[in-house]
């Protein structure tokens, strides 16, 4: 399979700091890969680098073959890679439509002056999203009075609205409760469904990361440290003493 | 979203307005002037605030188009008020095109500061400039309309004041319709989260360049409308005083609704007025109290008082809905 993304030795230091060791990954086109590793492990960085928020000191990212490491982040959301937040990342005195109506205005070469933003197709597509999260009915609620676990959806959503090649989700069921977690993935899985996008997403819940992925990605010190299918990785000695600590 | 009156009903209140001018006593002309010419301005403020910024420095754009519109009246004896209203709306646009870009990188504070500096270049240059009557400034001659001279102050007053209440009256149409545009909503979210705007694939800089040079042509128009009124121009239209009285207009006015700008525009000059009439030692303590109590009773401005009801009734509305469907509140 063609691999969406590509990224060849790729290096990133904050000071002494090692975030990106010469890493080399393949991301295939319609997989579902979970990336692990402990706090520092450069899981963010490799995020932050693909999406263009932090230039790489060296390597190239190449997206379908074309090298994308010095794009700023609206240059990467236009050729197709989406990204949703560990925090949340919402306008949050706008609506939950509102949020979404900025996210398909982004869409277009222009934006109007004069058109009105609210109109019944945007409108339609806003709740349309919002329903695949069954969150249609908060439509018309302003952020800031909407529970963490919520916002985190409407971040997903709104990183959807592109119909992105390649999805990154940071951490999508962190502070959400346990009993609610394996729901709330269910969730972002179904709705993310419909668009066909590689998904790629950052977790610490070994749980979620077996029952969802099709691959592991370990990370350790900014270098990749175990690579492959998801109990296969688990249970990789060195990933059980850098990463998981033991816990299956 | 929020509703708001429909452009023929603002257009049938501007004339309303404009022809109502003919029935006031001649004081109330001259004020409602500055107060329209104020208003322009700092809807300017209002608009680029919608980005999350405020500008200290609207002084430049004001005296770039007052001194624009003066050295054309006076080398080419360009009289037409419309057309000097034109000639200042583009010699404020012109600059902000060129500083807008250049200080859309930067945020709050720094934003803040920068654009306050620069008119303080630019009055510092106006101030040691003796081809532009260096501190004490130049005069002008009387404006004139089509073709029409005006004699008669009253005349003169009026016309002044029709110009001014249409020119700022459409310049709130088009500020309406461009809070509810596409381009209105996107500039709340940068305000908001300029990060997540990028991420959009948006360009939070060019959308608060594009908020800046309107802003700086409704600044250049204003300091045409002073230029008219006054017959004078001098390095205090850049100064940093008269910057800070548009921002006052501007906190007043809150950021929600256009028509707010007028009413905090209006109220401002007839407290100003009757303050200096009555307390003239005291005025400023009065306009620091009438301040003071409107951001203490009213903290998202003068607009508050309409917008927030309207807000109010649509969330409960919905929280009644949902409680109704039997999901969480």
């Amino acid at each position: 399979m063609n691999p969406v993304l590509s990224v060849r030795r790729l290096e990133k230091r904050f000071g002494a700091v090692v975030a990106a060791d010469a890493l080399t990954l393949d991301i295939p086109a319609g997989q579902k890969i979970s990336l692990i590793g402990a706090n520092g492990a450069g899981k963010t960085t490799f995020v932050n680098m693909v999406t263009g928020y932090l230039k790489p000191d060296s390597g190239t990212i190449l997206l379908d073959g074309m090298d994308i490491g010095r794009h700023s982040p609206r240059s990467v959301a236009r050729l197709g890679i989406s990204r949703s937040f560990q925090i949340p990342q919402l306008f949050v005195e706008l609506t939950a439509a509102e949020n979404l109506t900025v996210a398909i205005s982004g869409i277009g070469t222009r934006m109007s002056l004069r058109a009105p933003a609210e109109t019944q197709g945007r409108r339609d597509k806003a709740v349309e999203l919002l329903e695949r999260f069954g969150l249609a009915d908060l439509a018309d609620r302003p952020i800031s009075e909407l529970a963490g676990g919520v916002r985190k959806l409407i971040d997903i959503a709104m990183a959807l609205v592109r119909r992105p090649k390649l999805l990154l989700l940071d951490e999508p069921t962190s502070g959400v409760s346990a009993e609610e977690k394996f729901a709330t993935m269910d969730r972002v899985i179904h709705a993310v469904a419909p668009e066909a996008a590689t998904i790629v997403f950052v977790e610490h819940d070994m749980e979620i990361v077996s029952r969802y992925a099709d691959r592991v990605v370990a990370f350790y010190q900014g270098r990749v440290l175990a690579d492959g299918v998801p109990a296969e990785v688990l249970n990789n000695q060195e990933v059980r003493r850098y990463v998981t600590g033991g816990v299956r | 979203m929020r509703k708001s009156l429909h452009p023929v009903v603002m257009i049938a209140l501007v004339a309303a307005v404009t022809l109502a001018g003919r029935a006031l006593p001649t004081w109330t002309l001259s004020l409602a002037t500055i107060a329209a010419s104020n208003a322009l301005i700092a809807l300017g403020i209002v608009v680029l605030a919608r980005t999350g910024n405020v500008s200290f420095g609207q002084g430049l754009f004001f005296a770039a188009g007052g001194y624009g519109v003066a050295l054309i009246a006076n080398a080419w004896g360009l009289t037409d008020a419309v057309a000097q209203v034109i000639v200042g709306a583009l010699c404020g646009g012109l600059l902000g095109l060129v500083v807008g870009p250049l200080i859309a990188r930067y945020s709050g504070i720094f934003f803040g500061m920068l654009t306050l500096a620069l008119s303080m270049v630019f009055y510092g240059a106006l101030v040691k400039s003796t081809a532009l009557g260096g501190s004490d400034g130049f005069n002008v001659g009387r404006p004139s309309l089509f073709g029409m001279s005006f004699t008669d102050p009253r005349e003169a007053d009026y016309m002044l004041y029709a110009i001014s209440v249409i020119v700022t009256g459409f310049a709130g149409i088009a500020a309406t319709i461009l809070f509810r545009s596409e381009f209105g909503l996107a500039s709340l979210a940068v305000r908001e989260n300029n990060l997540r705007v990028e991420y959009l694939g948006l360009s939070a800089n060019r959308i608060i360049s594009i908020n800046f040079l309107i802003a700086a042509i409704f600044a250049g128009a204003s300091g045409a409308f002073a230029l008219m009124a006054q017959r004078h121009i001098d390095p205090q239209f850049a100064y940093w005083t008269t910057s800070g009285e548009f921002v006052f207009v501007a906190v007043l006015a809150g950021n929600q609704s256009v028509a707010a700008v007028f009413v905090a525009s209006m109220a401002l000059e007839l407290v100003r007025s009757f303050s200096n009439l009555y307390l003239p030692n005291t005025w400023q303590l009065v306009l620091g109290v009438f301040l003071l109590g409107v951001i203490l009773f009213l903290p998202r401005g003068i607009g508050s008082l309409w917008i927030r009801d309207r807000r109010k009734r649509r969330i409960s509305t919905t929280a009644h809905l949902t409680v109704e469907r039997g999901a969480a509140p």
